[in-house]
């Protein structure tokens, strides 16, 4: 089983291959990859110098190309798909149906991932993408739960990848414009949810405000702890009551899961994160290889495992985890 | 250019159900897309009372179209989707497919068919794909804007593919799916044993901010738009670049209102700017003029 890990910048990319992660997976400076974030991500040089690291040490490259590109900017995701073919990376992740048939056509040898942002959740699913595409892998989305996760694997015809750690999404990601709804860009146009150029704080009488484009998203008292307004994750009204009516702020963590989903012959676990620090990459990648590679022994170590389950709680969203939708109750 | 009626999103009785299609056969609407697209937990209407209404429809003169549920999750899923599109084929009727589960069987059975906003068709490369493959109309996906459209149109041209295109333009925008339902989650009630709570509301479950500001409904799993979308005064943009079916997606109350203004419009009775407003509510058409989906922006200062 695969450990992926998430490369924001090449500090990142270098503590992810010292703490052993097996691949690691990068964008470029533009809105082609679903993580743009200003100061973030790689040029063409910095790129060469990563895969070059990685590679001499024995760690994959994935380079993720996975936003939705319109008419106007179709030559610049082309452009990445070139580009990340001639820097030798081992596999494109991809979720566009029409930028997939370029890379199978263009670059037939070079490995298609199908990104989390390609809403693949069945079977039937996985199959036209492979049909289609000949994807090799897939990222499943947040929103299964184990026991579908299970079904999948039984029947996938591709490799499957699930999510770990690290933020959580729990709308079916590739489907969700909430955020170009209320802003003008969301993670399928701009690699953007809930952007940073749209948020402003204000205090206030009634508390500290959080605001995207103008939009209440959540209100902090005095010692309450004020997260990233990501839009999903305020507080609102419904009826007469008032709170996260779609998501708390926390994050995801399947420590507790691991063991089965190496059972049901999972290729890879995805931590989440390229908007996050090297320090943050560092220890997560330090946890979870521990993790990965105890989870094939035969009596499970409780003290090992409660020990990295603090450490990871303590570098999540509000220090609160959760096993999200892949848990029945989450629902 | 013609008028399709979406696929009803919210979860209404079945009596309310038959009552609206009733009507609905009677309304001066070409298309008219049937079926349950969100939760398969909606059990009111089963599949032969689908077949039932569109019969009834295709005896009214409707072309009667299927659609698949937009996120599926289980075998059983996908067992009920199998289940459309054997009824489909049985009648001759056509499938809009929401996911690419749907593709799958549809192009494993070489069957043609159309496609709803929630499948992400953003270029041209996607779209001749598509056609390749059995694609007869698509629908443009709500986050995207009047120029991308013109751009696929004109790609659609020189391509020569043989595609109708429909746009989203009047009702709620369907704007996200999750494995959560937020109707129950405000029940407190776990989703499995969910009582059905989303019948209570006809017209989803208003989501506001913390200052009164509409901003999502809820409807089940699915978040709609807080403000109903409506491109009526954009109709004859829509006709010059060739988009040949207007969708409009069943709202509870002053449908038939609806249905007649924008026929009105479309054959020219309407002169811009006397529209009547529609709907006692906001509304928006930012997503339209590649702005902030909830934005109203004026066409006239544009």
């Amino acid at each position: 089983m695969e450990l992926v890990c998430p490369a924001g910048n090449l500090p990142a990319l270098k503590k992810a291959v010292d703490e052993g992660a097996d691949a690691v997976y990068f964008g470029f400076q533009n809105a082609t990859n679903a993580r743009q974030f200003i100061g973030l991500n790689f040029t063409d040089k910095r790129a060469n110098e990563g895969i070059e690291y990685a590679q001499s040490r024995g760690c994959k490259v994935f380079c993720a190309i996975n936003t939705y590109p319109q008419p106007n900017g179709w030559r610049e995701w082309t452009a990445a798909v070139d580009q990340a073919a001639s820097l030798g990376v081992d596999a494109l992740i991809l979720a566009d149906m029409g930028l997939l048939d370029y890379a199978a056509q263009t670059h037939p040898d070079l490995s298609r991932h199908l990104s989390v942002q390609g809403s693949a959740t069945s079977h039937a699913a996985l199959r036209f993408y492979q049909q289609q595409f000949g994807i090799k892998r897939a990222v499943l989305p947040r929103v299964l739960s184990i026991s579908q996760v299970e079904d999948l694997a039984r029947q996938s015809p591709v490799e499957l990848e699930v999510f770990a750690f690290g933020s959580l999404c729990i709308m079916a990601e590739g489907r969700c414009y909430l955020s170009s709804y209320l802003t003008d860009e969301s993670p399928n146009t701009r690699g953007a949810c809930s952007p940073a150029k749209a948020v402003r704080w204000l205090e206030t009488d009634q508390g500290l405000e959080a605001r995207l484009n103008g939009v209440l998203i959540d209100r902090f008292q005095a010692g309450e702890k004020a997260g990233y307004p990501t839009l999903c994750k305020g507080r609102f009204a419904v009826g007469d009551e008032t709170y996260h009516a779609l998501e708390e702020p926390v994050s995801l963590s399947t420590l507790d899961l691991l063991p089965k989903l190496k059972a049901l012959g999972i290729s890879a676990v995805k931590i989440e994160g390229r908007q996050r620090s090297p320090a943050y990459v560092a220890q997560v990648t330090r946890v979870w290889r521990q993790a990965v590679d105890a989870a094939g022994a035969a009596e499970p170590d409780s003290v090992r495992m409660q020990a990295w389950a603090a450490q990871l709680s303590q570098l999540s969203e509000g220090s609160l985890t959760t096993l999200g939708a892949y848990h029945r109750k989450w629902k | 250019m013609q008028l399709s009626l979406g696929p009803l999103l919210y979860y209404w009785p079945a009596e309310q159900v038959d009552a609206f299609y009733q009507q609905a056969a009677e309304w001066p609407v070409e298309v008219v897309h049937l079926g349950e697209t969100v939760c398969s937990r909606r059990r009111e209407l089963k599949l032969d009372d689908w077949e039932r209404i569109g019969k009834h429809l295709v005896a009214s003169g409707k072309q009667v179209v299927l659609s698949t549920q937009a996120l599926i999750e289980s075998e059983a899923d996908l067992k009920q989707l199998r289940r459309l599109l054997d009824l489909a084929a049985e009648q001759g009727w056509q499938v809009e497919a929401n996911d690419q589960s749907a593709l799958y069987y549809l192009t494993e059975a070489e069957l043609p068919f159309t496609t709803g906003p929630s499948l992400n068709i953003y270029n041209l490369r996607t779209l001749s794909n598509l056609s390749a493959l059995g694609l007869q109309r698509w629908c443009l996906p709500v986050e995207l804007s009047r120029e991308t459209l013109a751009d696929l149109q004109q790609g659609i041209a020189e391509q020569q593919l043989d595609l109708e295109t429909e746009v989203f333009a009047y009702g709620h925008l369907p704007l996200a799916w999750s494995s959560r339902c937020f109707t129950a989650r405000y029940h407190d009630l776990p989703k499995d044993r969910c009582g059905f709570v989303c019948q209570q509301y006809a017209a989803g479950l208003p989501m506001r901010t913390q200052e009164s500001r509409d901003v999502f409904v809820l409807n089940g799993i699915q978040t709609l738009s807080g403000a109903c979308c409506n491109l009526l005064d954009q109709l004859p943009l829509m006709r010059r670049h060739g988009v040949q079916v207007v969708r409009l997606s069943p709202q509870a109350e002053g449908m038939a209102a609806v249905v007649s203004q924008f026929d009105r419009m479309r054959s020219g009775e309407l002169p811009l700017g006397q529209e009547i407003p529609l709907h006692a509510q906001q509304d928006c058409n930012g997503y339209w003029f590649g702005r902030p989906g909830m934005d109203r922006v004026n066409p006239l200062m544009d």
